[in-house]
């Protein structure tokens, strides 16, 4: 089962909570860039492990996060 | 392509202004989440508190009303009376509901008002520097109480859902975690379960939130929800303490 998170990026504080929820550990901090508040933003390299979980959604606490299952 | 998950119409699209990590913004969720599934959104008039979540009324797309510190539920009480068809909520922290509020929120308990109180419990004062609340645990270190609550001079810590559970008309009393994604999904259940409790008409309906302060707890984001799991939930236990029959 694929899925596809989108990260709302300008919202997004770099709490780091998202990273630790992943069942596949593929939520990172993208530690090249940053975003319009400062922080770098969390994001999805290995797209194609995402199982569609929601699990980052749910924890982030500034609603970043939109998840697609395909 | 199917949704699985999206930023709820029950939130505005204003940006929280809360500290990175802080899990206010996880509650307001679950908050904003319960009103949209159960087609309250019409019909919600919300009660702001004084503390950090003192704009919360930027942050729900119901009516929302601020009230003086701790007064919420007098506020609460006052716009329920007055429009007994909507569905009211205050949305209060522990410096607000535990200590300034005390009074307010146990007589609105005793008295059986059909609103719904989310209180949010993180053991400290957040918006004014991290001083020792009436939560905060013994031994933990605040702003007023640099080596850590004494419980000789302080007191042991307020366990606001034990207390008001032993009031009759306080019918739907539950203390809950968001330190996880499962006790977040629980946490929903609880909130949504309160706003029914109201929406029949049962009586006081209260969901204890724990939640986190990394700024002020002096800790990063992930290290706070660990702190809560190990330190909070042995003093402040995750369970229901009561639930009318209509709703279980």
């Amino acid at each position: 089962m694929a899925g596809k998170v989108t990260f709302d990026e300008n919202r997004c504080k770099g709490c780091e909570l998202c990273t630790t929820v992943c069942p596949t550990k593929i939520v990172i901090m993208d530690k090249d860039r940053i975003n319009i508040k400062g922080y770098h933003p969390a994001t999805v390299k290995e797209m194609d492990k995402c199982i569609a979980c929601a699990a980052c959604a749910r924890i982030c606490p500034d609603v970043v996060i939109r998840v697609e299952k395909l | 392509m199917a949704v699985v998950f999206e930023k709820t119409k029950g939130l505005t699209d204003k940006p929280t202004h809360y500290c990175p990590g802080c899990t206010h913004g996880i509650i307001h969720r679950l908050v904003a989440e319960s009103l949209e599934e159960l087609g309250l959104l019409d019909k919600a008039i919300g009660v702001a508190p004084v503390g950090c979540a003192v704009f919360a009324y930027d942050y729900f797309s119901c009516d929302m009303q601020e009230a003086a510190h701790g007064r919420a539920p007098a506020v609460a009480t006052g716009i329920k009376r007055v429009h007994p068809d909507s569905t009211v909520f205050s949305y209060q922290g522990d410096g607000d509901l535990a200590s300034i509020g005390t009074a307010e929120i146990v007589h609105a308990a005793m008295r059986g008002e059909k609103i719904t109180t989310i209180f949010v419990n993180n053991a400290i004062y957040g918006m004014t520097g991290g001083q020792m609340a009436p939560t905060t645990l013994v031994g933990q270190k605040a702003t007023t109480s640099p080596l850590g609550r004494d419980a000789d001079h302080a007191g042991m810590p307020i366990r606001i859902s034990e207390m008001l559970a032993t009031i009759p008309k306080a019918v739907f009393i539950e203390r809950v975690s968001v330190h996880d994604v499962p006790n977040i999904i629980k946490a929903k259940k609880a909130i949504k379960k309160a706003f029914e409790t109201q929406m029949k008409g049962l009586g006081f309906s209260l969901v204890e939130v724990l939640s986190t302060c990394p700024t002020n707890w002096g800790k990063t984001p992930i290290e706070a929800l660990k702190w809560l799991k190990e330190n909070m939930i042995p003093y402040y236990p995750v369970q229901n303490f009561r639930t009318p029959e209509e709703v279980k």
